[in-house]
């Protein structure tokens, strides 16, 4: 099978999607480039590259460069959504939600419900998250928890190329409307990934690897953190499974809360703050639901409550790592022992 | 083009009815009847009617707090309206919107909104999918003075006019955003604005129904030939308070009945098509006692319909999930 990095697949998925479906169109901010300029069409193809080559295949019609005004074109998108497009808006840094937040969890969320049910609106959020890019505080954050708490939305969020390409055509292909998470440190990153399309359902978590002393649950890029603390633990005789849970909402509980009671002992990862996160979501529902089979108490490995630094020094310090998983796991795991 | 005698009969039941659907909601409220918040029409018949006169099904509007009467003047059923608004099971939006979520999509009524402003970006994108998919359709987003002044308004004439979209922006200056005076709250000129953005924009007399539908048929075909955006910035007058419960202690004492006594756009189409030998009153009085009949109907149907069950509490919240 072919090798692709994630931003290959990302883009693999778009081109697929508008080639399969006429309505499927894609905005954002420089999302080709150099509109109304003297240079270079699609000179940037968005600003990591990942929709480059779009425009100069399904034209300036479908591949919409906007003035940098989220508020307009994130709204234009729900709008067109509602009235018979499949749009592909990209909000560049999610970060950048604070100027755009209305026209997502008061319009695109509620449309449906609040109009009994006749609304219907496909459309998708592709939006940059994640620290370690030295990006400081407001290109850094990921925030996927605020969108997984409004209800009418739905939150993908990616752990590898593979995954990326077919949540992402699940999520154009769903009449919902969805979040989508792109780590930006992720895009560089290959695996195997089909030429052909395929959709990878929602609210199914992906079990990455099974093991019989603690269940490793995480999201987005740390689970490959989480693998990788995994595969040294193995070295020690702690064997885990490491859940990905793909999405959040719908959330997969069967599978969180199955692999919990299995092993007994769980580690959260996520590289959100860790107040009111996804990562408090899933203790909770593990405490609430699966109590009776934890050996342990739960333990959550996040970033700390504190805005993403600058200084390579600090924000390596502040994501998570697989040593700090790798810890919390060793604890979880002697929990009880003698 | 002009209006036909049956145009004149049209523009003037959709008025009417708009009329007594409010006063209706008014009464109904103040009897408590209603839940939650109502913010009414009444006064600004002409804005909605002059300009959903040139509008079709394939046409999209996007709606402010002050919803009802673009509701009516688009198509939408007002028996179904009513319903809604008393938070009935069989309301047009099944109970779950009321009367600041009223919406009927199949209609090409995208919503009264409950975030001033949140219209504007909305039918940019409604006008957008016109356009690409061809249809033909324009989209008007109605705006009060008050949802003028928010940047989405502002990124939303931008957008439009930079993307060319078949968009109208009605920016519904009734003279005050809640309690603070438009006078005040607007700096520079709403056509002043559409000037900046480089789009036509012309102050239009909304108490005069022709007045409006005048323009509108301008801004209509400009956007349907493929000419761009546009703003209307009608100047009319509410007959109610911000809410049904404001005290409109910040209005002169004598405004509303001076503005019902002159400038009343039902009174005034009367008047027109009367002096004018267009339409005989008794055309005239025959739909409004037809409008009052229906109303009260829907009224007592409203009053007499079923509220939803706990089984509708968490139905349509996903298409699938």
């Amino acid at each position: 099978m072919p090798k692709k990095s994630f931003r290959q697949a990302v883009n693999e998925a778009l081109r697929q999607e508008m080639e399969r479906d006429p309505t499927v169109v894609v905005m954002g901010e420089d999302v080709a480039g150099g509109m109304g300029a003297p240079g270079e069409q699609d000179a940037w193809g968005g600003p990591l590259g990942v929709t480059k080559g779009l425009m100069p295949q399904f034209g300036r019609e479908r591949v919409l460069d906007t003035p940098i005004s989220e508020s307009a074109f994130i709204g234009a998108a729900v709008g067109a959504a509602a009235t018979g497009l499949r749009p592909v808006a990209e909000l560049m840094f999610v970060d950048f939600m604070g100027v755009c937040f209305d026209q997502i969890f008061n319009q695109a969320a509620k449309f449906r419900y609040m109009f009994g049910g006749k609304a219907t609106t496909p459309v998708v959020i592709r939006t940059m998250y994640g620290a370690g890019f030295r990006a400081a505080s407001q290109h850094s954050q990921c925030l996927y928890n605020i969108f997984t708490h409004i209800p009418g939305l739905k939150v993908a969020i990616p752990s590898n190329a593979y995954e990326a390409k077919g949540l992402l055509i699940q999520a154009i292909r769903d009449d919902d409307p969805v979040m989508f998470f792109e780590h930006k440190a992720m895009y560089d990153e290959e695996a195997e990934v089909p030429d052909e399309p395929y959709a990878i359902p929602f609210g199914e978590a992906n079990l990455v690897r099974e093991g019989e002393d603690v269940t490793i649950v995480a999201l987005g890029r740390m689970v490959n953190v989480a693998r990788d603390a995994a595969d040294r633990l193995e070295g020690e005789g702690i064997s885990c499974t490491v859940v990905d849970l793909r999405t959040t909402s719908p959330l997969d509980r069967e599978t969180v809360l199955e692999t919990a009671a299995e092993t007994g002992r769980v580690v959260v990862v996520d590289e959100a703050h860790p107040r009111c996160s996804v990562a408090t979501d899933i203790a909770a529902l593990i405490a609430q639901e699966a109590f009776e089979s934890l050996e342990a108490p739960v333990r959550m490995v996040t970033a700390p409550h504190a805005p993403v630094p600058f200084s390579p020094a600090l924000e390596d310090l502040y994501i998570p790592s697989a040593d700090r998983i790798a810890e919390a796991v060793r604890e979880v795991h002697g929990h009880g022992r003698r | 083009m002009q209006l036909s005698r049956e145009d004149l009969l049209e523009a003037y039941r959709r008025m009417r009815l708009i009329r007594e659907f409010e006063d209706a909601v008014h009464e109904e409220f103040a009897a408590g009847n209603i839940p939650g918040f109502v913010h009414l029409y009444a006064g600004e018949e002409a804005s909605a009617v002059g300009m959903c006169m040139h509008l079709d099904d394939r046409d999209r509007i996007a709606s402010t707090h002050r919803g009802h009467g673009h509701c009516i003047a688009k198509g939408c059923d007002p028996r179904a309206m009513m319903l809604e608004i008393f938070g009935k099971r069989e309301g047009l939006c099944a109970g779950k919107g009321g009367s600041m979520h009223i919406a009927d999509l199949e209609k090409g009524m995208m919503g009264a909104n409950g975030i001033v402003g949140g219209g504007p970006p909305l039918i940019c994108g409604a006008a957008l999918a016109a356009k690409t998919l061809g249809t033909g359709g324009v989209a008007v987003a109605f705006v009060g003075d008050g949802g003028s002044n928010q940047g989405t308004t502002l990124e939303s004439y931008n957008l439009a006019k930079v993307w060319n979209l078949p968009a109208i922006f009605v920016i519904e200056d009734n003279g005050y955003a809640e309690s603070t005076a438009s006078s005040w709250s607007v700096g520079g000129s709403q056509t002043g604005r559409a000037a900046g953005f480089g789009m036509p924009g012309v102050e239009v007399d909304g108490f005069d129904f022709f007045a409006v539908w005048e323009a509108a048929r301008e801004a209509v075909e400009r956007a349907r030939e493929g000419g761009g955006p546009s703003l209307l910035h009608v100047r009319l007058g509410r007959y109610y308070g911000h809410f049904e419960g404001d005290a409109c202690t910040y209005r002169a004492p004598d405004e509303v009945e001076r503005l019902k006594a002159e400038k009343d756009p039902l009174m005034l189409f009367r008047r027109r098509v009367g002096e004018a030998g267009l339409l005989e009153p008794t055309d005239l009085d025959a739909i409004d006692r037809e409008a009052r009949e229906q109303i009260a109907r829907a009224v007592s149907d409203a009053k007499a319909a079923g509220y939803p069950t706990e089984a509708d509490l968490l139905t349509d919240v996903y298409a699938s999930y």
